[in-house]
């Protein structure tokens, strides 16, 4: 039996003190201990980015970090987007730009989306492609998704 | 993912003691985008996993001292990306930097587990050989340095011993004007592991340095010091049998999946000439920029 070890974190503004094995990925405390399932597993090896989180503002794949590792950080997931239930600007351009489909990839990408944008305010379509290739979308949404992230950086007019 | 015990030192003497007991059962843990994943096939089983991350010792980042800019074992691929030192003396690392993994990779993926892995195909390896890098390696027995290309043994094996962990990488700043240039050849744009890497640097002195991957069991760093690559006179015949001699260490896996021999040997040489272009440009450019400073000066 693996030994538990205490960490501290702050998860979407709330502190958690919490006893995890050595093993579990920080992917595995958020959706199977904690439920935000908004963080989703898919491939486990980095590739697909829809298991995105920030940890202490940086996004990281959550499937390539031990949650012991995440001991003492600030972690946003896409349940901690909303405020008093009501969606980020990011996330109702998501909506309105049709950025969405079977929607298994939207946390990740929204995760992906406030990272790139919290680095580079206004990016070029270009940067947007780029920040955003460690995120696929088997839907294909692609073209949507760069234009959402680009009409909330106002790259596109302004147009909210 | 199989059951193992982590251990954190919280300074380099802790880390080091522990090795010296455990080194043959500790697997080391600095971004852990190559660990995790290695752990979750299954393909290794480590009793113990250090996680370097918060030695103290290790927190130094990006720092120039004494005509050497170090590289501290926990600085991250994207810390490197938007360091001011390396854009402004190795701009080739860069560029390689760049292309490591996505943004989640970079933002945990550091440039000693890059070299620790040993992969042949390691973006970071090409240039970080070619501006002659330093490895700083900590154990019971002390510190020492080694270069890079000592470094390397082959894929997945290099000069570490059970008891010993990277501290540092360190690079040279360069004392003369230098034109590098980084390229890779995928299958796909994006994401993807390179299956030709290439990096090329000329000094001012007419010296190339060409360093290669993913075309063997290890990175190969090669020099000449003829001068013809750099000769405009110099026939393309001559600069290609340079080139030629320069590539004769490339042995190129049968068994890989992602380029057959015949295709990599190819590219190589398609990048080879290419980085030669780029890097003469570079070097060029760093000339012509000089020179209009001078006269604007006057």
């Amino acid at each position: 039996m693996e030994k538990l070890i205490p960490v501290e974190m702050t998860i979407n503004n709330q502190h958690y003190s919490l006893q995890v094995p050595p093993s579990m990925r920080l992917l595995d405390l958020l959706r199977e201990k904690l439920d935000f399932t908004g963080t989703k597993e898919c491939c486990g090896i980095g590739e697909c980015g829809v298991c995105t989180v920030l940890v202490d503002g940086k996004a990281v794949d959550s499937c390539l970090m031990l949650a012991v590792e995440a001991d003492g950080a600030t972690i946003l997931t896409a349940e901690g987007l909303a405020r008093d239930g009501h969606l980020s600007d990011l996330q109702k351009t998501f909506l309105e730009k049709g950025a969405v489909q079977c929607g298994f990839c939207t946390p990740g990408q929204l995760m992906s989306a406030s990272y790139l944008l919290s680095q580079n305010p206004h990016p070029t379509r270009e940067e947007v492609e780029e920040g955003m290739a460690g995120n696929l979308c088997r839907c294909g949404c692609y073209e949507r998704i760069v234009d959402a992230v680009l009409t909330v950086s106002g790259k596109d007019g302004g147009e909210k | 993912m199989p059951d193992f015990e982590y251990v954190r030192p919280q300074n380099m003497s802790e880390a080091v003691d522990f090795l010296k007991v455990h080194g043959s059962e500790t697997r080391i843990l600095a971004g852990g985008t190559d660990l995790l994943i290695q752990l979750r096939n299954d393909e290794i089983s480590s009793p113990f996993i250090l996680d370097v991350k918060r030695i103290s010792e290790l927190q130094t980042g990006i720092q120039q001292k004494n005509g050497v800019v170090s590289i501290s074992a926990s600085a991250t691929v994207s810390e490197i990306i938007l360091n001011n030192l390396i854009n402004a003396y190795f701009p080739a690392l860069i560029t390689a930097a760049k292309t490591i993994g996505s943004v989640q990779i970079r933002n945990r993926a550091t440039i000693a587990g890059n070299i620790c892995n040993a992969s042949p195909a390691a973006d970071s390896a090409p240039p970080l050989l070619v501006y002659g890098a330093q490895v700083v390696i900590a154990g019971s027995k002390g510190m020492r340095r080694i270069p890079l290309n000592e470094f390397f043994i082959r894929s997945g094996v290099t000069a570490l011993q059970k008891d010993e962990l990277v501290a540092a990488i360190e690079l040279p700043v360069p004392t003369t004007k230098m034109g590098a240039a980084y390229l890779r050849r995928t299958r796909r744009r994006g994401h993807d592991l390179a299956s030709v890497t290439l990096c090329c640097a000329i000094e001012q002195t007419g010296t190339v340095r060409l360093a290669y991957g993913s075309v063997g069991p290890r990175p190969v760093l090669v020099v000449d010091k003829s001068g013809i690559l750099v000769d405009k006179k110099a026939s393309d015949e001559a600069k290609m049998a340079t080139l030629e001699s320069m590539f004769a260490q490339a042995s190129p896996s049968k068994t890989s999946m992602r380029a057959s021999p015949a295709y990599r040997l190819a590219m190589l040489r398609v990048l080879g000439k290419e980085g030669l272009d780029l890097a003469i440009s570079a070097l060029d450019e760093l000339n012509e920029g000089e020179k209009s400073l001078n006269e604007g000066g006057k």
